[in-house]
């Protein structure tokens, strides 16, 4: 195993991280609070609760969720579509490293970066509503299983995408839609018996739901299923991960 | 074609190998047929020139053997270790500095040249990266984003990087492309400087003055295929042709038929100078008789002087040969 080049590629693209504090930290930790403000003080204030939760504390696992896959998947996603743009990507092919060590750095530093985005976010929303996590353990395991799993499919964007618009197609046009209708906001329980079965099919609730159920012990779905969902997601990128490199699809001629 | 000089007639013994092609060949995916059956046997610690057109199959080459293409059919060994079954191995021998000037414009001069070295699996030795900047004259610009560097610094950072891992085998590719003619200088005394230190240096260039002045072996390319690997003074005794060139007195209108009809003369300056091309591998060169007729037909010459074909004039001839 080549850790010191695992190691020399996390800290180089958590390097970028603080060189670009403000758009990497500081962004999605305002737009979140945003967030805090609009749906749970102003809208929230109407709403009492939901299923006996206050619903500014409600939507904290949304939130966090909401911030966690799409900082994941443009970490990753511009992590190795910057060096395949600007062509610095030859020394990555060039070095003595495997498919499994490449991943290590460019996702372990991505799932970093955006772990640290959730956690800042948490911290947040104390200062707008309280808030208890019943599991906490649970809560980072789902964390960084979610970070992990959605940093590997952002690496697999920024193989695919040949332009910085195919880079922003799926965070904006897929990811986000399926994250504001998978419970963000609402328990799904809330939707007509119809549309609670069609979103079923949204894979995002699973993950919301088993977040939101390590912080109040309440999900939409059971955590088993969750947790199932999550794993089989990271299953599959791992696989098409391992295609990739296998075949040199969209990185070697 | 495929040529491997010690299955050839170089003139140095078949000396301890440092990369070994087999029958490399590869098309890629838009069917354009890039190698053909490529031998080559590149000798520990020479400076190997290898040169061809654009689009001949020089980078493609290199690439294979760096890892950055995936070879088709064939074969290939660095010290000894197949490149995609020991691909670790032979890629921590292996430095490479590519024709393109891609850097990472917002880090700087340390930090990208550290991450090279970290890149090839070694420990952080910040003296020797230090001793690799100071080399390259970079140590001064050693804080400074990449970003605001001119070409020519970027180049030596592009090198420093390659170095940042001690490699044992250089991949220089155009590696003075674009740059002026005092970092040329500098480059070919740093060149010269990693050969008398054991580094094998394999080299592509436009520049075939670069090939001459720096090559100890020389390969030619040309649409794929590997026409030729030769010692450079061998290539260039066997291939060079030389020229006489003599200074007439008076001058001549146009030359006499027989004259003409019996040598390769050409006539210049306004009737002042008349060129003969001789072969110098040829039994005879044809010098005494020419001598000897152009007195008998009465022209007389104050000077005369020998010029010897440039290997950019025997690469001429070879891809012109080729196409």
């Amino acid at each position: 195993m080549n850790l010191y080049a695992v190691r020399a590629i996390y800290r180089f693209e958590m390097a970028r991280t603080w060189r670009t504090l403000m758009q990497s930290v500081a962004s999605p930790v305002l737009s979140t609070s945003l967030y805090f403000v609009v749906f749970g003080s102003a809208i929230g204030s109407r709403i009492t609760s939901v299923e006996g939760i206050s619903y500014g504390a409600f939507i904290i696992p949304g939130l966090i969720m909401l911030s966690l896959l799409t900082q994941s998947i443009s970490n990753a996603s511009f992590g190795i579509y910057f060096p395949k743009f600007v062509g610095t990507i030859y020394e990555v092919h060039s070095a003595p490293l495997s498919y499994i060590e490449i991943v290590m750095g460019y996702v372990g530093a991505a799932a970093s970066k955006s772990v640290l985005v959730g956690l800042i976010i948490l911290a947040t929303a104390r200062l707008f509503v309280d808030y208890h996590i019943a599991h906490p353990l649970w809560m980072l395991a789902f964390l960084l299983l979610t970070a992990v799993t959605f940093s590997l499919f952002g690496f697999i964007i920024g193989i695919w995408a040949d332009n910085f618009e195919k880079l922003q197609v799926i965070p904006l046009l897929v990811i986000t839609p399926l994250t504001f209708l998978g419970g963000s906001f609402y328990s799904i329980h809330m939707l007509p018996p119809l549309w609670q079965k069609v979103t079923l099919f949204n894979p995002v609730v699973y993950l919301i739901s088993g977040f939101r159920w390590s912080f109040y012990g309440l999900a939409d779905v059971s955590v088993g299923i969750s947790l199932a969902a999550t794993l089989g997601f990271l299953a599959t990128c791992l696989a098409v991960v391992w295609w990739i490199f296998r075949t040199g699809w969209r990185l070697k001629a | 074609m495929s040529v491997d000089s010690e299955a050839g007639h170089a003139p140095m013994a078949p000396a301890d190998p440092v990369i070994v092609v087999r029958a490399l060949d590869k098309t890629y995916a838009s069917g354009f047929h890039a190698l053909k059956n490529i031998d080559l046997t590149v000798r520990r610690g020479e400076i190997f020139a290898l040169l061809g057109p654009n689009g001949a199959g020089k980078t493609t080459l290199i690439s294979i053997i760096c890892g950055i293409v995936n070879p088709g059919s064939g074969s290939i060994a660095v010290d000894g270790h197949d490149v995609v079954r020991d691909f670790r191995v032979t890629r921590s021998i292996i430095g490479l500095v590519p024709q393109e000037l891609t850097t990472d414009a917002f880090e700087t001069v340390w930090n990208t040249v550290s991450f090279s070295r970290g890149l090839f699996g070694k420990p952080a030795n910040p003296a020797h990266i230090e001793q690799v900047l100071k080399d390259l004259s970079l140590w001064d610009k050693r804080n400074n984003r990449i970003l605001t560097l001119s070409g020519g610094m970027k180049r030596r950072v592009m090198i420093a990087k390659a170095l940042s891992h001690e490699p044992r085998v250089l991949f220089l590719d155009e590696p003075t492309a674009g740059v002026d003619v005092e970092l040329r200088r500098d480059m070919w005394a740093m060149v010269r400087r990693l050969r008398a230190g054991g580094v094998t240096i394999i080299l592509t260039t436009h520049y075939i003055d670069e090939a001459e002045e720096m090559a100890d072996r020389v390969g030619v390319i040309n649409k794929g295929e590997l026409i030729l690997v030769e010692d450079k003074a061998v290539l260039m005794h066997k291939l060079g042709k030389k020229q006489l060139t003599l200074q007439l007195q008076p001058p001549l209108d146009a030359l006499p038929d027989t004259l003409a009809a019996a040598y390769a003369l050409e006539l210049g300056a306004n009737g002042t100078e008349l060129t003969y091309t001789y072969d110098t591998q040829a039994q005879r060169t044809g010098i005494t008789s020419l001598l000897r007729d152009l007195g008998q037909a009465g022209i007389g010459f104050r000077d005369l002087s020998t010029q010897q074909n440039s290997l950019e004039q025997i690469f001429v001839d070879l891809v012109r040969k080729g196409a």
